[in-house]
């Protein structure tokens, strides 16, 4: 059964990688289209926050932005390059489609994978960093199917490029340095407060992945569009890959759907791990390196959502705070967890 | 902030000298409260919180691991001792950190107070009235139906009203129904609930920090143990008003300890039986039995008791020259998986030496015991945890321990110093099995007769414990409840056919306007608009607009939101 956990795992990393590598090629294909209105809008956006700055009071009401209502919209958009565009780019959105069937096999051998392992070990297959990191990679790719289901945007797929990466490396890392044989954890390891605590703390983590990927790709976007309304004029840069990536205002809502839906995950994840500290060793809350980075990247989804309905502090600032509260979160994980060491021992690495 | 707050002194010489300097003063001190309760400065402070955070998980802290820390600071002989003294190996009781997290719930204060005044008043105010133009809205629709406007009116208000929304109807000129509703206000009581949970949770840790303590011990099985006094543990944290006089003294006998290992040595379960005797029962005859478990605690009225760790003691007999026989049996300690322990058994006082030649006669013999031993050229390890076939592999010294200087010692090692410095003689080094005995020269024996277990206690008391437990769950109730729900509102306008205008009026029907708007963020709410839209509608209704978005330049362009926080959204705007 082990064995066989394995094999699916590396079935699932081979999925991973092939669609990634279908997910970049579909990206690559991009160059030469011509953006879509909401993607151009993008772009003018942020030329106007640049040129409105000094006489935003003035020029507010005229500004033909948009609404959350036509970001809503956007969401629900059937995404047009299959029809549109398939004659300009067939082979292109092919690789496309593709990448998201062969995420779709990669996340099943996943599946198979953790539940086999868990079958294997006889309990929840999270007593590890291996367990752990899979855990994160089926999670966070399932988050992203369900995001892409459940949004059309135009151009949302490549998106999926950007979870994938992250994704693909915490696989590598797990298959080959984290991975140790399935076994039975040890009793300090061995409470349901602490299966409660790993469980939502890695289904979290997954969703705040994807968020994170969003963000990404808004600064990465950002830039483009800055550059963008700097030269309008430049062929090139109006019809280069950035253009077709998914508007400014989806990819803000996208990070911050996903993060609202992950911050209560979050938050209950570390209580429940504050409960399972009070359990185990006599307090609920210690200022162990652990517990203190958990609370450092909470700190910063806080302000990640207080951002957001700040004013100044929307859009590329909120973004990068996303960016740095999920990179707190892997730094917790392999770090804190592998140099810093505290009571917080995992089982199976040194 | 208006400029106005500042310049309050009007030119010329009219204001007296005194008030002058008061005005501004004052003005300084509003504008700074205002800063400090602006969201923007909250979020600063938030940022500086956590970034305050990490040296505390980056660096060794004392009240984590004392010799880590200490070794830190010798490796850095310059930065080390500095640091020190900046409080970054106490981060968290630093008067840096405090400065942070005072300031951030002061700010919270300031913002939370105003906010709930704000929302009891909206609580008992009407839904605010229908604005002019609702095409602007970012959702909208128009359509029209039979019958009069006060009949579409009645039949939206009841639906709204069945539906819990909030309604207020108003008529305009002209024969014009309006209604106005809103819904989700439970957003705002989540919200504030969130917020003051912080200060509770606050509160809740610093009650435990002031009237808590944690203290630890190691106990032999078999052997009684009372928590009469902090000296009775090893190791005691008190808490800051905590002195240790009015603590509560229980009483425990260690009956067992228990270990499962599997058979490649993994640990699977540790217990121990214990008897107790809570506070009130101190001294008498009635005793409880408990189990107390990894993860799973003793609970009595205040304290709870931890197993929290559990070791072996080798059993050692010495004779001494003069005849005398003294057993001893010294906790050894142990980071192994097969649990292979180092420690110490000393003997300070050996019989039979004059008072002022002790120090020359002090005996120590330190080294590792391995409960299933084997050895390899000499060198003893352990290949399972269990204690199936002790060993003792030891080093024999003689001479001064080193114990009278001020220095305190470890228990589980000797002296490397007074080895260094001579004092300390190494007499023997030799592999002992149950049962086997080694003599010295001046033929003093020493027998390895077995071992007793340990198990390592800890002892906690936090009365806050439980208003934090509290605090937690209404934060994440309150979070949840502010993420999920949306406030939102609608507005209908319904025109009677002659105040109509455009696609209506040949059919004489009435027109229904309806603009929605959900004051954070509109995620999801256009689905339930366009069900919403249709409650004027009595199945008659034909659409003559759209629901399309119209420009509201949300987000970065021309719009700046308000600094309170208490309504930055695009709502007031329009
Ligand atoms: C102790 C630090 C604080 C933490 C951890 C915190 C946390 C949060 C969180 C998680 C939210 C999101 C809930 C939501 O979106 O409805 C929120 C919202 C909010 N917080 Fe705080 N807060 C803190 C301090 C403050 C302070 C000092 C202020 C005021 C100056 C403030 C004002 C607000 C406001 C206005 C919202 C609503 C934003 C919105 O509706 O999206 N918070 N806070």
């Amino acid at each position: 059964m082990a064995g066989f956990s394995d094999l699916a795992f590396q079935a699932a990393m081979a999925g991973y990688l092939i669609a990634l590598i279908c997910y970049g090629i579909e990206v690559a294909s991009r160059r030469g289209l011509v953006p879509t209105a909401m993607e151009a809008a993008s772009a003018q956006r942020v030329h106007l926050a640049k040129v409105g700055a000094a006489g935003s009071r003035a020029t507010g009401s005229t500004v033909t932005g948009y609404t959350d209502a036509d970001v809503d919209d956007e969401l629900d958009d059937d995404d047009d390059d299959d029809d549109d565009r398939a004659a300009l780019a067939p082979w292109g959105v092919r690789f496309g489609r593709a990448a998201v069937v062969v995420t779709v096999i990669g996340v099943l051998a996943n599946l198979l994978s953790v539940v086999t392992r868990g079958i294997a070990a006889g309990r929840l297959p999270l007593g590890n960093m291996y367990e752990f990191v899979s855990m994160i990679c089926l999670a966070s790719v399932t988050c992203w199917l369900v995001v892409l289901a459940k949004n059309r945007a135009p151009g949302l797929r490549q998106l999926g490029l950007f979870v994938l990466i992250p994704v693909v490396i915490l696989a590598f890392v797990a298959g080959t340095k984290l991975w140790i044989p399935a076994g039975p954890v040890p009793p300090s390891l061995n409470s349901y407060w602490k299966w409660i605590h790993v469980t939502t703390v890695s289904l979290s983590g997954s969703v705040l992945l994807v968020s994170g990927a969003a963000s990404v790709l808004y600064v990465l976007r950002h830039r483009f569009d800055r550059k963008l309304s700097e030269m309008p004029d430049d062929e090139a840069l109006a019809t280069s890959v950035w253009s077709r990536m998914p508007s400014l205002p989806t990819l803000d809502k996208i990070a911050y759907r996903t993060a609202i839906v992950a911050f209560p995950v979050y938050t209950f994840a570390i209580i429940a791990g504050a409960l399972w500290a009070e359990v185990a060793w006599g307090r609920y809350w210690g200022w162990d390196p652990k517990e203190t980075v958990a609370f450092v990247s909470w700190v910063f989804y806080a302000g990640y959502l207080h951002a957001r309905a700040t004013s100044g502090w929307r859009g590329l600032r909120s973004a990068w705070i996303n960016i740095i509260g999920f990179a707190a979160i892997v730094f917790n994980l392999f770090f804190v967890n592998m140099v810093v060491s505290g009571l917080h021992s995992y089982a199976g690495v040194g | 902030m208006s400029a106005t707050d500042t310049t309050t002194v009007p030119s010329g010489g009219q204001v007296p000298p005194a008030r002058r300097r008061v005005r501004p003063a004052i003005a300084f001190l509003r504008n700074t409260w205002r800063g400090l309760t602006s969201m923007r400065t909250a979020l600063i402070l938030l940022f500086l919180l956590a970034l305050a955070s990490l040296p505390g998980a980056l660096l060794p802290q004392w009240s984590l691991n004392e010799s880590k820390t200490s070794d830190y600071i010798a490796a850095h002989p310059f930065w080390g001792p500095l640091m020190n003294r900046l409080g970054f190996f106490e981060v968290f009781a630093s008067p840096w950190y405090s400065a942070i997290y005072l300031l951030l719930f002061i700010s919270l204060v300031g913002c939370l107070l105003p906010r709930t005044f704000e929302f009891a008043r909206q609580i008992g105010a009407r839904p605010v009235s229908t604005p002019r133009n609702l095409a602007r809205m970012p959702l909208h629709a128009e359509y029209t139906v039979d019958g009069t406007a006060e009949q579409a009116a009645d039949r939206a208000e009841a639906t709204l009203r069945r539906k819990h929304w909030r309604v207020s109807r108003r008529t305009e000129s002209g024969g014009v129904h309006t209604l106005s509703a809103e819904k989700g206000y439970l957003r705002e009581v989540g919200n504030l609930v969130f917020h003051f949970s912080l200060l509770a949770l606050l509160i809740a840790v610093a009650i435990g920090k002031l009237f808590g303590y944690e203290g630890s011990v190691i106990v032999q099985v078999g052997d009684p143990w009372c928590s009469s006094s902090t000296s009775s543990y090893d190791n005691f944290r008190p808490g800051l008003t905590v002195d240790g006089t009015d603590m509560t003294p229980f009483c425990l006998q260690i009956k067992d300890f228990q270990a499962t290992w599997s058979p490649s040595g993994q640990a699977l379960s540790f217990h121990t039986d214990v008897n107790y005797q809570a506070a009130a029962e101190a001294g008498g005859d009635s005793w409880h039995s408990a189990r107390v478990q990894v993860n799973d605690p003793l609970r009595m009225a205040g304290e709870r008791l931890y197993l929290l760790g559990h070791g072996y003691a080798p059993d050692v007999k010495v004779t001494f020259p003069n005849g005398d026989v003294r057993n001893y049996s010294t906790p050894f300690i142990s980071n192994d998986p097969m649990l292979l322990s180092t420690g110490a058994i000393k003997v300070p006082d050996p019989p039979g030496v004059p008072a002022d030649q002790l120090t020359q006669h002090q005996l120590a013999i330190a080294g590792l015991f391995a409960p299933t031993a084997a050895e390899h050229g000499g060198i003893m390890t352990s290949v399972y945890p269990a204690a199936d076939k002790p060993g003792l592999a030891v080093d024999i010294y003689r001479g001064d321990l080193g114990m009278e200087g001020g220095r305190p010692q470890s228990v589980y090692a000797i002296s490397q110093d007074q080895v260094d410095k001579g004092a300390l003689v190494k007499l023997d080094r030799v592999n002992l099995y149950v049962g086997d005995s080694t003599t010295l020269d001046d033929g003093t024996v020493i027998t390895f007769t077995g071992y007793h277990e340990w198990v390592s206690l800890q002892t906690s008391y936090d009365p806050g414990q439980t208003l934090a437990l509290i605090a937690a769950i209404l934060l994440l109730a309150g979070l949840m409840a502010s993420l999920t729900i949306k406030r939102r509102r609608l507005w209908f306008r319904l025109l009677p056919p002659e105040a109509g205008s455009g696609a209506g009026d040949e059919l004489r029907r009435t027109v229904v306007r309806v603009g929605g708007l959900a004051r954070t963020d509109q995620a999801g709410y256009g689905a339930e608009f366009d069900e919403v839209s249709r409650w004027a509608d009595d199945g008659t209704g034909s659409d003559t607009g759209t629901d399309e978005g119209t420009a509201t330049a949300d987000g970065t362009t021309g719009t700046t939101g308000s600094n309170t926080g208490t309504d930055g959204t695009a709502a007031e705007r329009e």
